[in-house]
């Protein structure tokens, strides 16, 4: 039958793209960050030569056998209880067998139907003014093992293809997510709330670039047609490796599934799922096989391992190690620290050492605001500019402290205080010796009244233009007494010479 | 008195006084290797170091240096069991050039206890196989009558012990592959629980039930190789952490009392009546010895052999996927990748492998995993239950090992469900996980070995260790040897 020339399909071209609802599940791929791989003590570090880090294990060789990572397997349960999961009493190992050159045993260390981690949520904020914080469903979340790099001659000169086998045996956490997700946004956004969680809790450093936390996303649109609602076939993305890709690549995929159904009418029913590839390059999505044709992959339980049994004491007291999660922490600094809902989330996402430096100046100074501004706007830039992170900052939360109390007393304006803190991140010294060697000095009112004397009587222009009424002028006149003596409080010149011109 | 005409055990303390050096002894060995394995092939390959191995050995003894308890011993291992930088080759082609990094647990307790790896024994392909006929390099003889098979898939070290080219050897069972070929050819061979001797380095058939084991000509020597080879091992998941039992102190003790369990139909259907016959000559003798002995009901031991057809070639497909020609195996040449997997496995591996590898992806497959792998997980667990209740009237069960003494070569290769049937007696052992023994008895009419099997608890290897030597003080069949130049038996 001709989809096209059927009169239906007159009637699916009335129907308007922005009424159809984007549905979207995501399958996370996180590299949890321990010294050594899941089932052997190989090092998990990133970049180093091909193969080096290897051993009997985890190139398959005959006779070895895997033991498991317990330091996976804790930063697995933390994983979980940050995601509101369900841990599991009792977990085990199965087998997934496939053929692949970088697979060295011809299967996969992985979880079929016992994961670590069961149903749980993960809130996230609105991303739009127009749209509601959204509960997202988790499925599941299992551990397993990765499998090597491939890398292959593309010379075209008929070079082998090597194997660098350095990553297989990395521990992964795959987060499953039921298909709560409504829009390309909201997709990102779980993605970065996640990341987030998982930075916070030291179970991943969720580097994209090092290929840490991989992505892939099950899309498909919900279709008003008449008086139903058409379910559009089932495709998912693979192998997202950057948020953006993920954004695009939904976004791409959601015109072009209306587009094809718009063209041919197909729904859920009428095709199997199908399984595309996201190219940069193209910015567009290609068919990579149907589901029909995929791989049966043979699960069973690994006989090479035992079931791991989860005491409720251990899951205890990992859950009393989580600390604070960022969505805690951000109703902690709106509703305890009076932050705008924006700079919470922007002090959040830097992290928990930049949110507990917040809390220890601004619990210090007795004032978040000032300690907001200055720590949103110079710590970060300054973090931002030397490519460091806050353990690294020169400044301790107290001499940042003590700067902050000077600025608030008025005996530092924001100017000087600015240079101050510069003065101290450059030499790592204390505000009193940066004060010492910028040769700050309060400045009496004797000095002040001299100073003013001074600036009235070789500016009288100024002073016509000010008492005729050009306030501003004013302004001219305070930064020359800038000039003339620094460490002049540039709001007490201004008082005092207002004084002076009006009397 | 030669040196191979002793036991392991007298062969120790006579190098322990320096009776013998075990320069001397390994020497002894290697020749009648040289000489004799031409007619059996139960070597693939012969440790070149050995000697040099020994002569430290003597070295460290002679500077007064202390030494393992096995120091200077002999011993044969199993060619699917990894010895770092010999080939190790699972019987197989597609490991013929291998050679690992690294020992297996054992291997590395062995040779901490001073014994010296001689060689490395002919098997089945990948343990797959009852005759050692399944062998990429070719049939292992049984030296008491050599037209005919030592019995599989440790065959090469049953044959390489009877034949006296090594003192003790160790084997790997899966279904019987210790205590088979020990039974085929008048050896003692035991079969441990799961778990309790490492599987690291065990190349593995199928991980679930596989096992490594001593195969000795005494239960003595056995007890001596357990106390060095048994016990934890962090590198493998599924061995256990139970304290080790003195295997050799427990051997004296008397079996007055002992409970022994006989089942009747194991004595009836299918039984070759010579085998009946020696195997209840024998029962009399355990009476004598003390035991009581009654019968049990083993209701589900009818379906082991139909369940482990299953679960073996099940973990066998997965656990052989790794020889794909990508890395260390065997690689046949080809244009592209898919053509290179099949290539280097359809040549790679042999029939009987091939066929396992098919069942057992067969079995696996989405739709039929519930029918055949789950069906047979829940026969294995009726099995335990069994034994379970049956150990909890008696302590030990005794019967044939085998259906049949030794058969000929070539009668059983074309029919696989015959050869199958070999280890009727000895599957259900491995699916309970309990650990069991083979020794010789009163051998056949025309001079074949016959094996009794005793099975018992989990981690009560020394009470079957201990009414093994019981029954060997009481019998003389043990001491038996095939005299040579060894013949054929029609």
């Amino acid at each position: 039958m001709n989809h096209a020339s059927n009169p239906q399909s007159t009637n699916r071209r009335v129907v308007r793209f922005d009424q159809s609802e984007i549905i979207i599940g995501l399958e996370v791929h996180v590299q949890l960050d321990t010294d050594s791989k899941l089932f052997c003590g190989c090092s998990t570090r990133f970049g180093g030569a091909a193969n080096s880090q290897t051993c009997v294990v985890c190139t398959g060789m005959p006779g070895s056998l895997p033991v498991i990572n317990q330091h996976a397997l804790e930063l697995s349960i933390r994983a979980g209880l940050s995601l509101n999961c369900q841990i599991a009493q009792s977990t085990k190992w199965d087998r997934k067998n496939y053929f692949y050159p970088d697979l060295p045993k011809g299967y996969q260390i992985s979880q079929f139907d016992q994961p670590i981690c069961g149903p749980g949520y993960l809130d996230i904020e609105a991303v739009e003014n127009s749209s509601q914080p959204r509960r997202i469903r988790i499925e599941r979340a299992h551990l397993e093992e990765d499998a090597g790099k491939s890398i292959h001659d593309e010379s075209n000169r008929g070079q082998n293809s090597k194997i660098d086998l350095n990553r297989t045996g990395t521990p992964l956490l795959e987060i499953v997510t039921q298909p709560d997700l409504r829009s390309a946004a909201e997709a990102k956004s779980f993605l970065s709330e996640l990341k987030l969680i998982l930075n916070y809790i030291d179970v991943s450093d969720c580097n994209m670039q090092q290929g840490n936390l991989r992505c892939d996303a099950n899309v498909n649109l919900h279709i008003p047609f008449g008086e139903e609602k058409i379910a559009t076939p089932i495709v998912e993305i693979k192998n997202l490796n950057s948020f953006r890709a993920v954004e695009r690549s939904i976004t791409h995929e959601a015109q072009r599934q209306f587009e094809a159904w718009q063209e041919n009418g197909f729904t859920i029913a009428d095709a199997p799922k199908q399984t595309r590839g996201w190219n940069d390059h193209t910015q567009s999505t290609t068919l990579q096989r149907e589901k029909e044709d995929s791989a049966d992959y043979r699960y069973f339980p690994d006989p090479d391992l035992i079931a791991v049994k989860i005491e409720e004491v251990q899951i205890q007291q990992i859950k009393s190690q989580l600390g604070s999660l960022p969505s805690d922490l951000r109703k902690l600094l709106i509703e305890r620290y009076n932050l705008k809902s924006a700079d919470a989330t922007v002090m959040v996402s830097q992290g928990r050492g930049v949110v507990n430096y917040f809390l220890e100046v601004a619990d210090g100074c007795e004032n978040s605001r000032i300690a907001n501004n200055w720590i949103g706007q110079e710590v970060l830039r300054q973090l931002n500019e030397s490519n460091q992170t806050i353990d690294q900052y020169p400044v301790s939360p107290q001499q940042f402290t003590e700067l902050l109390k000077l600025v608030i007393a008025g005996t530092l304006d924001q100017t000087r205080g600015k240079e101050v803190l510069n003065e101290m991140v450059e030499h790592c010294i204390s505000s009193q010796e940066a004060i010492k060697r910028l040769g700050i000095k309060p400045v009496d009112n004797r000095e002040l009244v001299t100073l003013c004397e001074k600036l009235i009587a070789e500016n009288q222009e100024v002073i016509e233009q000010i008492q005729s009424g050009n306030a501003k002028a004013i302004g001219m006149l305070i930064g020359q007494a800038r000039k003339l003596n620094p460490n002049a409080n540039p709001g007490l010149i201004k008082e005092m010479l207002s004084k002076m011109i009006s009397s | 008195m030669t040196l191979s005409a002793l036991n392991a055990d007298v062969i120790v303390d006579k190098l322990n006084t320096g009776e013998v050096t075990a320069t001397d002894c390994v020497q002894h060995f290697l020749d009648r290797i040289q000489s004799h394995n031409g007619d059996l092939n139960a070597f693939i390959s012969i440790s070149e170091s050995a000697v040099e191995q020994a002569e430290s050995i003597d070295q460290l003894r002679k500077a007064g240096k202390p030494l393992g308890c096995l120091a200077g011993l002999p011993i044969a291992i199993k060619d699917g069991i990894c010895v770092a930088g010999q080939p190790t080759t699972a019987g197989s082609k597609m490991l013929e050039k291998f050679s690992p990094p690294y020992d297996a647990t054992i291997v590395e307790k062995l040779k901490s206890a001073g014994a010296v790896i001689i060689g490395k024994t002919n098997m089945d392909e990948f343990a797959m196989g009852s005759s050692t006929e399944n062998s990429f390099f070719g049939p292992t003889a049984n030296p008491w009558a050599t037209n005919r098979v030592p019995g599989g898939s440790s065959g090469g070290s049953a044959a390489c012990v009877a034949g006296r080219l090594a003192p003790v050897a160790i084997g790997s069972d899966t279904g019987g592959s210790i205590r088979q070929p020990a039974s085929f050819c008048g050896i003692t061979g035991l079969k441990p629980t799961y778990g309790s001797v490492s599987r690291y380095g065990l190349i593995a058939f199928a991980s679930s039930l596989d096992q490594i084991g001593p195969m000795t000509r005494t239960a003595k020597e056995s007890a001596l190789l357990m106390s060095v080879i048994a016990g934890f091992d962090p590198r493998d998941s599924t061995s256990s952490k139970i304290q080790v039992a003195d295997f050799l102190k427990s051997l004296e003790s008397p079996l007055s009392g002992l409970r022994i369990g006989v089942v009747r139909e194991h004595l009836d259907e299918g039984l070759d009546s010579e085998v009946n016959t020696k195997i209840t000559d024998s029962i009399s003798v355990f009476k004598q010895l003390g035991a009581n002995i009654e019968e049990i009901e083993m209701p589900h031991t009818k379906s082991a052999i139909a369940a482990y057809y299953i679960i073996a070639p099940c973990e066998a497909s997965s656990n052989l996927a790794r020889y794909d020609g990508v890395r260390y195996t065997f690689r046949a040449q080809a244009d592209d990748l898919e053509e290179m997997y099949r290539n280097t496995r359809g040549q790679g591996f042999g029939d009987e492998v091939k066929q396992r590898i098919m069942l057992g992806t067969y079995a696996l497959s989405s739709g039929y995993y519930e029918a055949y792998y789950l069906k047979a997980s829940k026969v294995r667990r009726m099995i335990k239950q069994d034994y379970d209740e049956a150990f909890q009237k008696v302590d030990l069960i005794l019967g044939p090992t085998t259906p049949t003494t030794a058969f000929k070569l070539g009668q059983h290769t074309q029919d696989p469900l015959a050869m199958y049937l070999a280890d009727i007696y000895t599957v259900s052992a491995n699916l309970a996980g309990i650990p069991a023994i083979s020794v010789p008895v009163e051998p056949s009419s025309n001079g074949l070995p016959i094996g009794l099997q005793l099975q018992g608890r989990a981690y009560e290897e020394s009470s079957l260790l201990q009414a093994a030597h019981q029954f060997q003080i009481a019998t003389s069949w043990h001491t038996a040897n095939p005299s040579e130049p060894w013949r054929t038996q029609s």
